[in-house]
């Protein structure tokens, strides 16, 4: 065992080494907290999971030092191909707009996730991951820490952390000992997933089929994974027996419809789900913290799950590190629960809406979806109730107690106080690099120029604000084209996407919190004392 | 609120009888089954001109209201 002498009484313990837990920890490190994971499993499950990252979790990621190899090992894809019976009804592009370091959406198989997050945490002093060892019981102790009690194949012993993450899944032991349910809907229908490794490369592309003839009339959903491996979806109906239909035979004669008989495949993997759209009531219990799958539990149509687990980590990971530091103040803590409450509320709503569109159960609800597919195939606005799955976004903190009023000289162009951050291609120098490269890892400030002057003034404001407002760690400056080359330390907006995307304008200034998303902005640069406000305000000052 | 903001109770057809005739005769010859998938074609695409959402959620509730 490591003779760390902090994992006795680290100041976090990040309960189970899934994605979300892993990323957690990784993004704890960036603020320099000792962090300890245990994880009751020995080793990476194999089973088929989580495939899709968004381009906000890739942009997080990115944070943590292991978007490029996400990237490159992932399958980009950009289309998504609707079918009703075999006929197509309509496809969309993912990503609409070029100039983003990160594609829409990648797929990626959750034991290259995990692996990858564990392969950079191995790199780092800290933290520490313990594999096999499983927690068996939990109680907050008299001034407010948690006592965990951990076991192994060779002991028990006792970790008194300041603050635990909750990171272990849908079953999440630390849920049960506080008995807190997970509340809402149950969907009693049966999916069958099942990975196949083919012998040749397969379009980048999701397809989803309503009614196919190949599968008997139910929902058949086909995902391109690395390795030459498809991702299988098949809705079976409610009531099905779970050996039958895991059977060898059984499941090759329902892929042989769907990919042919000339096409040679080796089967990966083989489960049965059914799913539920539920939440805990609040996520936040004294110093202990639910996250992902532990928290909120959706259907898996719109890669809402993983995406909205890692969107939790970066809300809460920084608010911790912050106050673990003595930067904020405690209250900052209980806006985890206002901030990603309506964020796990809107998933839960939009993945019961696909849900409840895939599986229609009243006669009503049949006649409707029938109606929608008989106009869709002439009339547009038919096309957009067909719904296969509402893909994950970045949720936006808009009205939070944490975000300032936008300043209306904006008009609403650009990125909302609240909103996350928007990439851009940018120069500096001769070299092509990217924004969120350069966004730091506390709270900055990203500040626009287009005229000389400002590019020579706003400088010294900009130290001014790092030396009298102890929040902010750093700055970035943006530049117009036109002043490409005037400094190194500049970086240049040479295709006009980093201002035409933040609406910016010579002097323009966007306060960015930990998370990347904007706390305050003003179109005129602010006073350093208006800037204050917004800081005080975005740590719950 | 504007008063355009609430639902007319009164009518607003410029020839009720018209559009009335209209609809049953659609249903002319129908099965029940081809019925159904009529009426809900109809409503989808009325839905599409009325775009409103606050609008269609106060239809929706006007028209569950003390039904039989």
């Amino acid at each position: 065992m490591e003779n760390f002498s902090f994992c006795q009484k680290p100041k976090v313990l990040v309960v189970g080494a899934g994605p979300i837990g892993l990323a957690a920890a990784l993004e704890f490190a960036n603020f320099e907290i000792e962090t300890l994971v245990v994880d009751e499993l020995s080793e990476i499950n194999k089973a088929s999971k989580a495939i899709c990252w968004s381009q906000r979790s890739l942009e997080m990621l990115n944070r943590v030092g292991v978007a490029e190899k996400f990237i490159e090992k992932g399958s980009t894809w950009k289309k998504g191909r609707v079918f009703k019976a075999e006929k197509e009804i309509y496809n969309f592009d993912l990503q609409v707009e070029a100039g983003f370091k990160a594609p829409a959406f990648i797929n990626l198989q959750q034991y290259y996730v995990e692996q990858f997050l564990i392969d950079k945490l191995e790199e780092l002093e800290f933290p520490v991951l313990r594999r096999g060892h499983k927690v068996v019981d939990v109680s907050l102790t008299k001034d407010n820490r948690v006592e965990v009690r951990i076991e192994n194949d060779q002991e028990v012993y006792n970790v008194i952390a300041d603050y635990v993450v909750a990171a272990d899944g849908i079953r999440s032991t630390i849920r049960k000992a506080f008995e807190l349910e997970l509340q809402g809907n149950y969907f009693d229908e049966q999916f069958l997933i099942i990975d196949v490794k083919v012998d040749k490369s397969f379009p980048l592309e999701r397809k989803f089929w309503f009614q196919p003839k190949f599968h008997d009339g139910q929902s058949a959903l086909l995902h391109v994974q690395p390795d030459n491996n498809l991702r299988i979806d098949l809705q079976l109906g409610p009531n099905v027996d779970p050996d039958s239909e895991q059977d060898e035979n059984r499941v090759r004669a329902r892929v042989d419809k769907i990919l042919g008989s000339d096409v040679d495949y080796k089967l990966e993997w083989v489960s049965l789900y059914s799913f539920s759209c539920k939440r805990i009531e609040r996520f936040s219990h004294g110093p202990i913290f639910f996250v992902g799958d532990a928290a909120h539990v959706v259907s898996p149509f719109g890669a809402r799950g993983g995406n909205g687990g890692l969107q939790d980590i970066d809300n809460l990971v920084w608010k911790v590190s912050s106050v673990i530091k003595g930067k904020a103040p405690r209250a900052l803590l209980d806006t985890y629960d206002e901030e990603r409450i309506p964020a796990a509320d809107e998933n839960i709503l939009n993945s019961a809406r696909s849900t409840g569109f895939m599986t229609p159960k009243t006669q009503a609800s049949i006649d409707f979806r029938d109606a929608v597919f008989d106009l869709s195939k002439t009339m547009p606005f038919a096309r957009e109730f067909i719904n296969s799955g509402r893909l994950s976004q970045p949720y936006k903190y808009i009205g939070s107690s944490l975000v300032s009023e936008d300043d209306t000289s904006f008009f609403g162009d650009g990125i909302l106080p609240g909103q996350s951050i928007l990439d851009a291609p940018i120069c500096i120098g001769r070299k092509q690099t990217w924004l969120i490269d350069h966004i730091a890892i506390g709270f900055s400030v990203v500040a626009f120029v287009d005229e000389e002057k400002t590019a020579i003034s706003i400088p010294q404001y900009l130290d001014k604000v790092c030396r009298q407002l102890d929040l902010i760690e750093t700055f970035v400056i943006v530049t117009s084209k036109r002043l490409n080359g005037m400094s190194e330390k500049l970086l240049c907006d040479t295709t006009g996407l980093a201002f035409e995307r933040w609406a910016a304008s010579d002097g323009s200034i966007y306060l960015v919190r930990p998370d990347h998303h904007i706390a305050a902005r003003w179109r005129a640069t602010p006073s350093v004392s208006e800037l204050k406000k917004a800081c005080r305000k975005s740590i719950s000052l | 609120m504007n008063a355009d903001d609430h639902l007319t109770q009164i009518n607003n057809i410029s020839d009720p009888d018209e559009f009335y005739e209209d609809l049953i005769q659609a249903h002319d010859g129908l099965s029940a089954n081809q019925s159904r998938q009529l009426n809900s074609r109809i409503i989808l695409l009325m839905a599409n001109q009325i775009a409103d959402n606050k609008k269609l959620k106060e239809i929706i509730t006007l028209a569950r209201t003390n039904l039989d």
